[in-house]
């Protein structure tokens, strides 16, 4: 008996979750087939209820029943109410067989209101609906309600006759109909085909297998291994084909673990649709991708933050009716779930064409909240601000309603997606919707990663977090690597990378014997060139002057670590670790390599927390760049864009912006002609970029000036604008302008039109004997290549 | 003095020159040294990692948890691994010593004067024919709340 009732459980549990997709379905418009399905389901329900002697479940199921019945023969859509009152059905449904889970009863709530209900929406539609048979559907009608019968058969039986049901119906549902037998199962198998070529499996016995698997793939490695060194023809050949059946089980097996997302999204249109009548709106959810396949130890870890998010967007997304109508928009909203596989990875997109998130309500409640000051967040971009809807407790809900708005939830879905070396990136539009990207990978049981050594120690580096390598050889590792105070940065591109070094975070130390043999590290200091190398110098290999570095993605920032070697690349089996390690280092498991031996596998996340590189105040900078000229960067890059005088857009090459600062206006004093402000000991000529390009501002002199500080040749230039705007990354195509002076050109950025300024014809415009301390080998700067090098030239050679 | 009411038998080895058991029923096996795989950060108990065929098993150096003298570095050391709830644990010892089963009757409490890291895993001192037996607790020994 204890089986049975499981096997029930199961299978009406199934049953039900299928239905709250099936009736969403229904209420866009009447469907014969999969009212037939629904009937069959509650039929099922209703006929394995009574053969089990559950009575209030057997009532509740055939009151639900008897309505179906009628749509089933009329063919018309359920109103609201009746969808309504059928998913309660369904609700009261799963509590009962909750409480048959835990007691073996159907529990003590008889449901008598809601059967009342459902009998009521029958007999109503019934007598307003199709006039042939009002009296023999309302006369079946209340019977139900008071004796419920023993026997699962005669109810629907006696209801369907005058009208000839079966016939009545789509053939698919006829032959299911005709399918009813008296066992109670024979009805849900009647439902699909499907059922017969597939069967239950307990998810510890696939773990199980699963682990096995693994074990054999490193088995099989570690025999791969010593046949090197045994040269038999058959054996080698017996040896091919176990490598081959190896790996062909380890992918068979690693798909048994596979579900489709459906399996997370099927309750979405459900969630959706209830969600929406609570708040008073109208979506509609579109789903693509349902079948892109994930390992179910990933299915289980993105339930919660998935359904927090398309929660999030109907509540917070989508506007009201009204509010989407005055805008012009389509009443109802449309959130659409797109899922599909790219590179090893998984992408799932949640798309809302909703308001979008309000930057300058975020940048309120950020200020409010003391997160930022009112200058800094005035200087911050659309993306910046959007970015703080994963600070905790950050909530832009006008008020907290009982759906979200409470300022929990989206860094939990942040933090939760990272666990599993997901990553989540929010893109939005005001006024015109919001845009959630997750990726994250297949399966957490096996997955590719970069094996590295560091202090006679391997480990294991999950590919997710993999962006690139870079070797620096000979005389770059002296100049590349250098130090912001204390801390090491390499040069990449024009942005600056931090460094970690493994063996430091881990303590891990080199052997004795070779660090004898170099220079003694010492401590980093202010004197950059010789700190930077002593620093270089702990990793370098001892043979060939090499350094690793393996620049990796932590959430939103990139760091490069170096390591003492970089081995390979293979799939790894991971391994939890004990809960003694918990919290020991920054490891996400282990994992046991071809030869036997046990790797750490690290957790970069965690990693990058110990070392420090996530911080809460991450500035974007860039170095200039003596080769960096706009000439060679025009193509794609990256540049800032500032607004100066009256709301004119002008671009600087990120590659020339050494800092932002803000100055109160009254810090800035004249020397002469020329406008300085004191600056790190030293007084910093500004250029009032409005004034060089002659577009003064109406308003006053602002109290706060941002300044856009840009340095060369250890000399620096301060650039102030009205406001910065954005850091834009995009394929710039610059239009030369006559007579451009100190604009480079016009561009079209953010799809505005903006000039780019010259940095460097820009600068000619001030007073040169600020920098006398210029260098002897002037001639070779990077103000040579155009007319205002020349003309720096001449000013210095006029001193 | 505790009552021991059936006989025992301990599987016995030897660290630091002292003979220490633990219950033979906990004990799943005993190996000869194996490859570890240190972790770094973690605390110096933890003697590293170690494949038990597949299995990744956490190593506890009993010489850092009894708070005795650091090995030598070119002494041999072998493991025994316990059975836990939470999977198999090892302990680093120096050699093993074999099976013993000592009689009921010489079972004694540790002395009060017992150093506090021994005293923490120590449940009995049996008095062997001519050395003293450290019967040692296995629950607290891979209880990390201890270490």
């Amino acid at each position: 008996m204890d089986d049975l009732i499981h096997e029930f459980l199961i299978e009406s549990y199934e049953n039900l979750d299928r239905l709250d997709q099936d009736f969403v379905v229904l209420e866009t418009g009447p469907d014969a087939e999969v009212v037939g399905r629904i009937f069959r389901t509650i039929h099922t329900l209703k006929g394995s209820a009574g053969f089990l002697g559950l009575g209030h479940l057997e009532s509740l199921s055939h009151a639900g029943e008897n309505l179906l019945m009628w749509l089933r023969e009329t063919g018309e859509a359920p109103t609201r109410e009746m969808t309504s009152a059928l998913l309660s059905a369904a609700d009261a449904s799963r509590v009962m067989l909750g409480r048959l889970e835990v007691d073996g009863t159907d529990g003590t709530d008889d449901h008598a209101e809601l059967i009342a209900t459902l009998n009521r929406l029958q007999r109503d539609a019934a007598a307003g609906g199709i006039a042939a048979q009002p009296e023999t559907v309302a006369e079946a009608a209340p019977q139900p309600t008071p004796e419920p019968e023993p026997e699962p058969e005669p109810a629907p039986m006696s209801v369907s006759t005058p009208v000839a049901p079966p016939v009545a119906v789509a053939p698919t549902s006829s032959a299911a109909a005709s399918g009813d037998g008296e066992h109670p199962k024979a009805a849900g198998d009647g439902g699909s085909s499907v059922a017969d070529s597939t069967i239950r499996v307990d998810v510890g016995l696939l773990d199980r297998l699963m682990t096995l698997v693994g074990e054999l793939v490193l088995n099989r490695n570690q025999i791969l291994q010593y046949s090197t060194a045994l040269a038999d023809g058959a054996f080698t050949a017996t040896l091919q084909r176990l490598n081959h059946l190896t790996t062909e089980l380890q992918e068979g097996i690693m798909k048994t673990r596979m579900q489709p997302i459906d399996s997370v999204w099927a309750k979405f249109p459900r969630v959706v649709r209830d969600l929406s009548m609570v708040c008073g709106k109208q979506v509609r959810i579109e789903m693509e991708g349902r079948e892109t396949e994930l390992d179910r130890t990933i299915i289980e870890a993105i339930k919660d933050p998935m359904t927090h998010l398309v929660r999030n967007s109907v509540d917070h997304g989508i506007e009201s009716p009204e509010d989407r109508v005055r805008a012009g928009k389509h009443p109802q909203g449309v959130m659409s779930l797109h899922a599909y596989h790219e590179g090893g990875q998984v992408n799932i997109e949640l798309t809302d064409d909703g308001a979008g998130v309000d930057v300058d309500r975020v940048r309120a409640r950020a200020i409010e909240r003391g997160l930022v000051t009112p200058e800094q967040a005035a200087r911050l971009s659309e993306r910046e601000l959007v970015g703080f809807i994963f600070h905790p407790g950050f909530s832009t809900a006008a008020a907290v309603t009982n759906v979200s708005g409470r300022g929990v939830g989206m860094d939990v879905v942040k933090t939760n997606i990272e666990r599993i070396g997901g990553v989540l990136d929010v893109q939005s539009t005001m006024g015109k919707g919001t845009t959630v990207k997750v990726k994250i990978p297949l399966t957490l049981a096996i997955v590719p990663a970069l094996v590295v050594t560091s202090g006679d120690q391997r480990f294991a580096i999950p590919q997710v977090s993999l962006l690139e390598l870079v070797r620096l050889e000979g005389a770059q590792v002296r100049t590349s690597i250098e130090l912001v105070g204390d801390a090491p940065v390499l040069r990449l591109r024009g942005r600056l990378l931090p460094i970690v070094y493994l063996n430091r975070e881990l303590g891990v130390e080199r052997r004795q014997t070779w660090r004898d043999k170099t220079a003694p590290p010492h401590d980093t200091g202010p004197d950059t060139d010789a700190a930077a190398a002593a620093a270089v110098n702990t990793a370098i290999d001892d043979q060939r002057q090499v350094v690793n570095i393996v620049v990796l993605q932590a959430g939103d920032h990139t760091f490069g670590l170096v390591v003492d070697r970089i081995n390979d690349s293979q799939e790894i089996v991971v391994k939890p670790l004990g809960k003694q390690l918990k919290g020991s280092g920054p490891y996400a498991g282990a994992t046991i390599m071809g030869d036997g031996r046990v790797a750490l596998i690290l957790d970069i996340l965690a990693l990058a927390q110990t070392a420090h590189v996530i911080s809460d105040t991450a500035e974007r900078s860039g170095r200039a760049d003596n080769e960096a000229t706009l000439d060679q960067t025009l193509d794609r890059q990256t540049v800032l864009v500032t607004l100066v005088g009256d709301g004119k857009r002008i671009a600087i090459p990120l590659a020339q912006v050494d800092r932002l600062e803000v100055f109160a206006a009254s810090a800035l004093s004249m020397a002469g002609n020329q406008p300085v402000v004191e600056y790190r000991g030293q007084l910093m000529p500004v250029i009032h970029v409005d004034e060089l390009l002659g577009c003064y501002s109406q308003d006053d002199m602002p109290s706060l000036i941002n300044v856009v500080v840009h340095q060369c040749r250890g000399r620096t230039i301060g650039l102030a604008v009205r406001r910065v705007l954005d850091i834009v990354d995009e394929h710039i195509a610059v239009v030369a302008l006559t007579g451009g002076g100190a604009l480079a050109g016009s561009a079209l950025i953010n799809g505005q039109v903006t000039d780019i300024l010259d940095v460097e014809s820009a600068i000619t415009t001030i007073d040169y004997r600020f920098f006398e301390s210029t260098e002897a080998d002037d001639t070779s700067t990077g103000y040579d290549n155009n007319t205002g090098g020349d003309r720096t030239n001449e000013l210095v050679g006029a001193l | 003095m505790q009552p021991v009411l059936e006989a025992q038998q301990y599987c016995t080895f030897i660290v630091d020159g002292a003979l220490f058991g633990v219950d033979v029923k906990r004990v799943q096996e005993v190996l000869r040294a194996q490859d570890l795989t240190p972790v770094p950060l973690a605390p110096d108990t933890i003697a590293g990692l170690m494949n038990l065929r597949g299995q990744i098993v956490l190593t506890l150096d009993l010489r850092h948890l009894l708070g005795l003298q650091p090995r030598p570095t070119d002494t041999n050391t072998a493991n025994v691994v316990l059975r836990t709830d939470d999977g198999p644990v090892s302990l680093l010892v120096d050699t093993i010593d074999g099976v013993v089963e000592p009689s009921p009757d010489c079972y004694e409490d540790p002395p009060e004067t017992t150093r506090t890291n021994l005293r923490t895993f120590l449940t009995h001192v049996c008095k062997l024919d001519n050395r003293l037996l450290h019967v040692l607790d296995p629950e607290r020994l891979t209880d990390i709340t201890h270490n």
